[in-house]
């Protein structure tokens, strides 16, 4: 394997992965290895948190040490400091091809959940469904990172991704639970919930029209535990938020700073959060219960979702 | 929402803390926390689907903290007699419109293992829906009101099951409590769908008297049914095995790309797919079909690299993999990964299929689809209708034309080229193909034979020839980089008196000179030496032979392409379908056409049109064109 030598990664001595954990994996690779075949302009979202960490980890183990494609980070500006240290910290070390957006007009003019402005709903709404929506069809700048300056700069590519990869679990909230593998969004990033497209032996709906861009969801079947577990299988490294580093409280779920409050727990390693997860502890806390947006929502997100969120 | 399949929760927008509730049990041990065997639950709308699985949650204590009793004052609140099915709904968000549109999952555990279980549309509109939720699945559970009895969709869905390849199914009678628990009314039901199940193929683990308001035979053995002695719908769950892959089938993996990044200054060129079943280890002989072209296994790739000289772990039906080659073959996505010295795929353009229809638009033998089996796309064509069924019924719909929306139909296929996978009686995965039509997946099916076709002698040689083909010690790589070239035919047709040959002639000349390895070879050449028995039998006229003699002629060639030199050719009015043959015994070769004279003759498929003008003065800006196109297509070196 001497022609790999110099793929970032590094060699890893190993336990086997469990079945179950095996079985996700390769779905999940499976399903990405299909998007890369299928669309010429394909992305994926890496929010930072564990989720989208591990389908990073995905990719890599998809394309063997590579990402071919540019990873998208919304920024609100209002993230926790820790996330994007961390995401650029990666982005050097493995080489990413890393691309952010936000919502400058916005920000600029302090129409903003934290400046007053607008209730959450409104501001979520703002900075990251109208962000995330811009940057993906390419009509707002991308602002990608120039390896060789070490800095961020607007990207030459406006092209609109038709094919965009997102770590979405069905398990996190009723609406996540009917998606499909392959779920096309019209012009309008409409999603129709009935008129699915069916998913049988494998065979995912990678065909489209002209116009409709697709979102791809290989995490589908992972649960909270699942994605715990993985990461300490594959020693995939995770921002610190997650635990507790030394106030008893740690954040289950990441999101921006003034919306997101951690949780009460003493679990310090992955060891503790998995143990956690399996004792039931956590029984009586959602996992976005300190994400305050959820519960302004009604609960569900599903007005959310229909919008564009993810 | 915790989710944890180790708990009992729901995949539900309820958001409150209830939601995530879980039995207060130890912690069970690990692997059983996180695996969870799927099972489908499907029968006609309205036979209780929900009510079982509503009794299911209930009755094994895998109901939220105080769901139930919410459940229960919610109804007295509002005046509605309190219903198991309800419970599903009030995890679920769809009591809007009150029937399941789309497959939901539902979590719960027995004291043996943990269960995801989806709840699968029973109305006719969800079919698509309900099949997505089935082929999830490890097991079914089908379900029959015993008042209704069995019903369209009981038929439908039992039949979508045996065609999706599941093969564990329970039938459950249910709602016995309207009939008095009556044995009688239990055997009709169970003796028509075991007949009508016979049909299929399919055998099911047991037929259960169950009522899910009562809950009798649910998850406790019911008192009210004393001739009943089977198991409960529980007992007869966790009595469904894990569906283990057979390790013993032959290999086959559809290629999903051969990825090549340059990035980190990696060299490596890693053949990527899903194993679809068999296993393959490092220097194993692999054969691509339909190309027949074979290599050995270098090495198989992981990520994160393994230590140096420690194993990799052995290869699994469904890992996703990826493999490096000895030799640098030309594989590409929708090839069939196949391993040599064992049962070979089929290699055809028709085949004989079960198919069922999913679009609301019928398929029709008018038109163009897509067929996708493994990874490869190909358009295909409904050639023949043996048989539409009715899928609720079975029976043949009386000379039908077309394949109408839920119909399932035995027909013949044809694609446009070769196609390889195995047939249902000998590789069920990889017989498995969907249809295309206006970018929806709109039906599926299996393959159950192959038929022949013009070309498939032509392609059988090719394939065995591939196949036994003994290899050098120089690969294809090495010698393209020592003559700085890359193999192509180079072919020039025309009329008989155009001037094709000179032009040919002109060309091999200007490559030899630029240090190219090249040769002519006009067509007529071989008629006399390669050809003699040909020429022996029709004297006068090579035309009945014109197929025989084109296989030869493009045999040749194959020897010149292989040696690494590019072949100028010169042939009379070559026309599409002797393209498609010497493509076919060429397969994958640099075919590079120039027609010389009449345009419309090779309008379509020649690269390049050279006009017919007697006079020879313009050869060299002909010939430099022909330069620039091979330079183009990668033949050449650029520049």
């Amino acid at each position: 394997m001497s022609g790999a030598a110099a793929v970032p990664g590094g060699v890893m001595e190993r336990e086997p992965l469990p079945a179950h954990l095996k079985k996700l994996e390769n779905t999940s690779v499976h399903i990405m290895r299909e998007a890369y075949a299928n669309f010429s302009n394909l992305c994926m979202l890496w929010s930072i948190g564990k989720d989208s960490t591990v389908l990073l980890w995905l990719a890599r183990k998809a394309f063997f040490g590579h990402v071919p494609f540019p990873l998208v980070h919304i920024d609100t500006a209002y993230k926790i400091p820790e996330m994007i240290e961390y995401r650029d910290r990666f982005t050097r070390e493995w080489g990413l091809l890393m691309v952010y957006g936000q919502n400058r007009q916005a920000l600029d003019a302090k129409q903003t959940y934290p400046d007053g402005a607008i209730d959450r709903i409104a501001c979520c709404k703002s900075l990251k469904t109208q962000a995330l929506k811009h940057t993906l069809d390419g009509s707002w700048p991308r602002y990608r990172f120039n390896h060789e300056l070490d800095r961020y700069e607007v990207d030459a590519n406006k092209e609109p991704y038709n094919g965009v990869i997102v770590g979405a679990r069905s398990d996190e909230e009723g609406s996540r639970s009917k998606e499909r593998y392959f779920s096309a969004r019209d012009r309008g990033s409409n999603w129709d919930i009935a008129e699915q497209p069916p998913e049988f032996w494998s065979y995912y709906k990678t065909d489209f029209a002209p116009g409709t861009h697709v979102r791809v969801h290989p995490l589908l079947d992972w649960t909270e535990l699942n994605i715990w577990e993985y990461i300490k299988y594959e020693s995939i490294p995770t921002v610190p938020l997650y635990y507790d580093r030394g106030d008893g409280t740690r954040f289950r779920s990441l999101g921006c700073e003034p919306c997101t409050t951690p949780i009460e727990s003493p679990a310090r390693t992955v060891d503790d959060i998995i143990e956690e997860l399996r004792s039931g502890r956590l029984k009586n806390v959602a996992e976005r219960s300190g994400r305050a947006q959820d519960k302004d929502d009604g609960g569900g997100l599903e007005t959310l979702r229909r919008d564009g969120y993810m | 929402m915790t989710g944890t399949l180790g708990e009992s929760a729901v995949a539900s927008s309820d958001g409150a803390p209830g939601a995530m509730g879980a039995a207060a049990d130890a912690a069970p041990a690990a692997d059983a926390a996180s695996t969870a065997m799927s099972i489908v639950i499907v029968g006609h709308v309205d036979h209780g689907k929900s009510t079982v699985i509503g009794r299911l949650l209930a009755d094994t204590n895998s109901l939220p903290d105080g769901k139930l009793q919410q459940v229960k004052d919610l109804c007295v609140r509002t005046s509605k007699p309190f219903e198991y099915a309800f419970l599903l709904d009030a995890l679920k968000d769809e009591q809007a419109q009150g029937i399941t549109i789309d497959s939901a999952r539902v979590f719960f555990k027995s004291a043996l293992r943990h269960y995801i279980i989806i709840d699968a549309p029973g109305h006719i509109e969800f079919l698509k829906n309900m099949i997505t939720g089935a082929a999830r699945a490890e097991a079914a559970l089908l379900v029959i009101d015993a008042q209704e009895g069995v019903r369209e969709n009981s038929r439908r869905h039992g039949y979508m099951l045996s065609m999706l390849g599941i093969d564990q199914v329970a039938v459950l009678v249910n709602k016995m409590d309207l009939m008095g628990y009556n044995e009688e009314r239990f055997r009709e039901i169970r003796d028509e769908y075991t007949a009508f199940l016979q049909g299929l193929g399919v055998e099911p683990a047991a037929f259960v008297p169950v009522s899910g308001v009562e809950g009798e035979n649910i998850a406790t053995p019911g008192a009210l049914m004393p001739w009943y002695d089977g198991p409960t719908v529980l007992q007869v769950l966790d009595g469904f095995g894990e569906v283990h892959a057979d390790l013993e089938l032959p290999f086959r993996m559809p290629v999903q790309d051969v990825y090549k990044f340059t990035r980190f200054g990696d060299s490596r060129r890693i053949v990527a797919g899903t194993v679809a079943a068999g296993s393959i280890a490092v220097g194993d002989e692999v054969v691509f079909y339909p190309s027949g072209k074979k290599s050995e296994v270098a090495s198989i790739e992981t990520f994160p690299p393994l230590p140096e000289g420690s194993a990799v772990p052995a290869v699994r039906p469904t890992d996703a993999i990826g493999f490096t080659l000895k030799e640098q073959l030309y594989v590409n996505r929708g090839q069939l990964a196949c391993r040599a010295g064992q049962p070979s795929p089929r290699v055809a353009t028709r085949l004989r299929a079960s198919v069922f229809w999913l679009a609301r638009e019928a398929m029709t033998k008018d038109k163009e689809y897509l067929l996708r089996v493994g990874t490869l796309r190909v358009p295909v064509w409904l050639e023949e209708i043996t048989r539409v069924i009715d899928a609720s019924t079975l029976a043949a719909i009386p000379d039908a034309d077309r394949i109408g929306r839920h119909d399932v139909a035995e027909c013949v296929l044809r694609c446009e080229r070769p196609v390889a996978f195995d047939i249902d009686a000998e590789l069920t995965e990889t017989s498995r193909f969907v249809l295309i039509d206006d970018y929806e997946i709109s039906g599926g099916g299996i393959v159950q034979d192959t038929l022949i076709d013009d070309q498939a002698w032509v392609r059988d040689t090719v394939l065995l020839r591939n196949v036994k083909w003994e290899r050098g010690s120089i690969s294809m790589e090495e010698r393209s980089r020592k003559y700085g070239q890359k193999p192509a035919l180079v072919l020039f047709t025309g009329s008989a008196d155009s001037r094709k040959k000179d032009l040919a002639k002109a060309l091999e000349r200007e490559l030899f000179s630029q240090g190219r390895s090249t040769y002519y070879l006009g067509i007529g050449s071989v008629v006399y030496g390669i050809d003699a028995d040909l020429k022996q039998r029709a004297p006068d006229s090579l035309h009945q032979n014109r197929e025989e003699h084109l296989r030869r002629f493009a045999e040749t060639a194959h020897l010149f392409l292989d040696s690494g030199l590019i072949l100028v050719a010169s042939a009379i009015d070559i026309g599409e379908s002797d393209l498609a043959l010497l493509e076919a015994v060429l397969d994958g070769a640099e075919i590079v056409v120039v027609g010389v004279g009449d345009k419309d003759a090779t309008r379509g498929f020649a690269h390049l049109h050279v006009p017919e003008i007697a006079d020879t003065s313009d050869t060299d800006v002909h010939v430099m064109r022909a330069c620039a196109l091979l330079e183009q297509r990668g033949v050449l070196p650029k520049g």
